[in-house]
């Protein structure tokens, strides 16, 4: 084991799920006390290179050397040996534990428990002042935020004598301030002599952090740079394989009527938690509202009230000076008859039904339109040229419009919800995460649709955790936090650290912007 | 003195129909806890009561009766965890497979072997547990009330009543103070965090289902060689699923379960008490309506007054690894 020798490498690694190709002849090294990234699309492999590596997957061919000495990797226990640590993108913790139990998991010392966890605390504590990871080891992890969370992640990992440490799309559920507070730990970690891989999809973080960076497009390594000696564009166009524009154009947005006043909207959940607290909104003709926050704070249950599949606690909605709570026309079915179309957050769980095939999913919660019944019977020739004209004009690949939903690609997938809902019409559209797991190329499409229904003088909803999507998209936005709404702002007046402060629940970030109406 | 000694008696009647209801939610506990529904609980009974009293009888040891008892229902257990667990089949629908199983397999072993209707021979002897007197229970007989509390109430139990007092406190020790225990409460709430922690998910579940398994043995051993005296076509008469429901109703943890027991077992000790007593007002209540008792008071209990149960939160999920 020199010096010289790289901390981690991957010679041809090769994977396939069935037909799937998921990693073709990966090669990789990653320099010892570097902060190493990878980005790639959805769906380019980068997780699955990971897996590998911490030994969730077996390669199909392919060696990893590890300190220059070749590593037979074949469980994570294995990998934690060879010193290589984890933070999964969906934290591995147990939410009923404390902090202390979460990180001896796996490495007890002995068959009792108490005198594992005592020498454990000493050295967390030690841990934790070397690395700057305060954390209160005595919590429950299910109190803690998200932040924190991780960082119980990461010194489970330094816990366990990681020297290497992956990190998967670590930030997709921080603020950008926890962000930065990550990246400062991280450089923390890189002046230890740690090794740390990143994950992501944000070229906005690979610019920030990292010393050297790894593109990844299709299952295939296409380019190794330095990050110091490349842009933020050149890597967008080696993740998709042709240039891409990072910004939506667009006029700017010629807002007329309300066409939905929301007032003192509440929502309590069945297990008396205050979901939605006084929420007020007015969706205009002709303009985008952008609805930013972290994930949990809200957002969800604002969008399925709206959509009439939760029925709010208190407060009133109003749709062209009409009431809806309590009205009949409030039901997710009567709502899209009277004018409003909704693309659920979660295309997965509200959005499709995965086993059924494409022209039927096109049909869902239309079904009932004279145009796809004949009599008794639903018309499958007219759902399948439905179907067909859709995916055309929304680009949808494969176009088959009999492959069932999950055959589809994500992006794919939500061009179909996204065609069935806008195709209707709506004068009022909900969008929940528009493009979520949804390539780079397919998400500049999906935006420039948002903005044609806006310059059609549709009144616009948009919920999204990705910071960068609101504030391009948006033309006015609402952060919210804890269920509220903490202040609303111009997106042409909104800063990334202004919004980031609001989305912590800092309400005095919005000062000079108005408040809510 | 004739309320006490009424109260008493009821007491003393509720430790013995108690002994097996608890035995048998701890054993669900560690199942359950561990992520695995158990509604098989019942059968591995059923499976124990039999084996027990088949070779109690033949060897004429308790012992080995109930040694066998528990191989039984550790065979059942891992006959679930097979299903289960190695081939991620349906929890409930393993489980019931199990109970109608053993439902039918009983009494037809029963009628091969001994020819007696599907029964097994009436035990007497050492091939059953007998009571135990405690020391100084005679010589203390004269002391007012604790006396009379320590002999009729906490001595001449039989060994199975006493190990189900101690099993309490000892898996309430496992569960929480030891690494097996910790690692079962991790893999019932997150499977994906034990495995990345580098320790197998399956091996773990096999291993709660062996104390399961383990458990519900002497449960089921306990019906037919200490509290009865022979194996009886469907003996365990739905206590299985009483057990699951105690187990519920104390949340999935041993020391409310335990009160949850003795709850439903109290309920049982009345409801025998009850039967043919002429009540002022009412009369006399049909005897069928008086045994229902305990199971109308489970579904109110488990309705109504449960509250927010959080049961563990991978509960019925086979563990499926995935990207």
């Amino acid at each position: 084991m020199s010096e010289q020798s790289p901390a981690l490498e991957l010679r041809r690694i090769n994977k396939s799920f069935g037909p799937v190709h998921a990693n073709k002849d990966i090669s990789l090294s990653v320099d010892r006390g570097s902060i190493h990234g990878i980005v790639g699309e959805n769906g380019a492999g980068k997780s699955t290179l990971m897996s590998i590596v911490y030994g969730f997957y077996q390669a199909d061919s392919g060696d990893i050397c590890v300190n220059g000495q070749n590593c037979h990797i074949e469980n994570p226990q294995s990998s934690i040996e060879a010193g290589i640590g984890m933070v999964h993108q969906h934290f591995m913790l147990v939410d009923t534990f404390t902090v202390l139990e979460n990180i001896v998991l796996g490495v007890e010392g002995g068959y009792r428990l108490s005198a594992g966890l005592a020498s454990a605390r000493k050295e967390l504590i030690r841990l934790e002042k070397e690395y700057a990871l305060e954390v209160n080891v005595d919590a429950t992890v299910g109190d803690l935020p998200v932040g924190l969370r991780q960082r119980v992640e990461i010194l489970k990992a330094l816990y366990r004598g990681a020297e290497i440490l992956i990190l998967d799309e670590p930030t997709g559920v921080l603020t950008p301030q926890e962000a930065d507070h990550l990246f400062r730990i991280l450089d923390t970690l890189r002046d230890q002599g740690k090794t740390v891989i990143l994950i992501t999809h944000k070229l906005r973080e690979i610019m920030a952090i990292t010393d050297n960076v790894s593109v990844m497009r299709r299952g295939e390594m296409v380019a190794h740079v330095k990050t110091s000696e490349t842009s933020k564009a050149a890597l967008a166009e080696l993740m998709v394989g042709r240039s891409v524009l990072l910004q939506v154009e667009k006029e700017p947005a010629r807002p007329k009527d309300t066409l939905v006043a929301v007032r003192n909207l509440t929502y309590i959940d069945a297990d008396d938690v205050p979901r939605l607290k006084d929420i007020n909104l007015d969706l205009k003709a002709g303009e985008i509202l952008g609805i930013a926050g972290v994930s949990g704070n809200g957002q969800s249950e604002l969008l399925e009230v709206l959509g009439g599949m939760l029925t709010p606690t208190s407060g009133s909605i109003r749709f062209e000076g009409k009431e809806l709570v309590g009205s009949k026309a409030f039901a997710a079915r009567n709502l899209r008859k009277i004018g409003f179309g909704h693309v659920p957050e979660d295309r997965h769980r509200s959005g499709l039904v995965l086993s059924f095939s494409a022209n039927e999913c096109t049909v869902l919660g239309y079904h009932d339109k004279p145009e796809y019944n004949r009599g008794l019977r639903l018309d499958r020739r007219a759902m399948v040229e439905t179907c067909q004209t859709y995916i055309e004009k929304y680009d949808v690949r494969p176009p088959d419009p009999y492959l069932k939903a999950s055959g589809f690609s994500g992006g794919n997938q939500q061009k179909l919800v996204l065609a069935r809902e806008m195709e209707q019409n709506p004068d009022v559209l909900l969008v929940g995460q528009p493009t979520r797991g949804v390539d780079i190329g397919a998400i500049e499409f999906i935006h420039k649709q948002l903005i044609k229904m806006r310059d059609a003088g549709k009144a616009i909803l948009v919920v999204s955790v990705e910071i960068e999507e609101v504030m391009s998209l948006a033309d006015r936005i609402a952060v919210m936090f804890d269920g509220g709404i903490v202040g609303e702002l111009a997106a042409s007046e909104a800063t990334e650290a202004q919004l980031g402060l609001m989305m912590a629940g800092v309400r005095d970030a919005s000062s000079g912007a108005k408040a809510a109406v | 003195m004739e309320t006490f000694q009424i109260i008493v008696l009821l007491l003393d009647a509720t430790f013995r129909v108690a002994t097996p209801l608890v035995l048998a939610a701890l054993a669900g506990m560690f199942s359950e806890r561990a992520g695995v529904v158990d509604i098989g609980l019942e059968g591995k009974m059923l499976g124990a009561a039999f084996a027990a009293a088949a070779v109690a009888a033949v060897s004429g040891s308790a012992w080995v009766g109930l040694g066998a008892g528990i191989l039984t229902s550790i065979a059942l257990s891992m006959l679930h965890a097979y299903a289960c667990v190695t081939h991620k089949g349906n929890q409930v629908v393993s489980g019931m497979a199990i109970n109608i199983v053993v439902a039918g397999l009983t009494p037809t072993l029963g009628y091969a072997w001994f020819s007696m209707g599907g029964q097994t021979p009436s035990l007497s002897g050492d091939a059953r547990f007998k009571s135990i007197i405690l020391p100084f229970a005679e010589s203390s007989r004269d002391i007012p009330i604790f006396g009379y509390l320590y002999v009729e109430l906490i001595s001449n139990h039989n060994i199975i009543v006493y190990l189900a007092a101690a099993a309490v406190p000892i898996c309430a020790w496992i569960l929480y103070k030891t690494r097996f225990g910790l690692r079962v409460r991790a893999v019932g709430e997150n499977p994906h965090a034990v495995d990345t922690a580098g320790i197998s998910v399956d091996w773990l579940r096999y291993k709660a289902l062996i104390m399961t398994g383990f458990l519900c043995g002497i449960a089921g051993s306990y019906l037919s060689t200490a509290h009865g005296a022979g194996f009886i076509r469907d003996m365990t008469a739905g206590k299985g699923y009483l057990a699951l429901a105690a187990l519920i109703f104390g949340k999935w943890r041993p020391v409310p379960t335990l009160f949850a027991c003795l709850l439903f077992a109290f309920t049982d000790a009345v409801q025998a008490r009850l039967q043919g007593v002429d009540l002022p007002l009412i009369g006399v209540i049909p005897v069928q309506f008086i045994q229902a008792l305990p199971y109308i008071l489970t579904v109110l209990l488990l309705a109504g007054f449960v509250g927010k149960a959080h049961p563990p939160k991978a509960i019925g999920e086979p563990y499926i690894k995935e990207r």
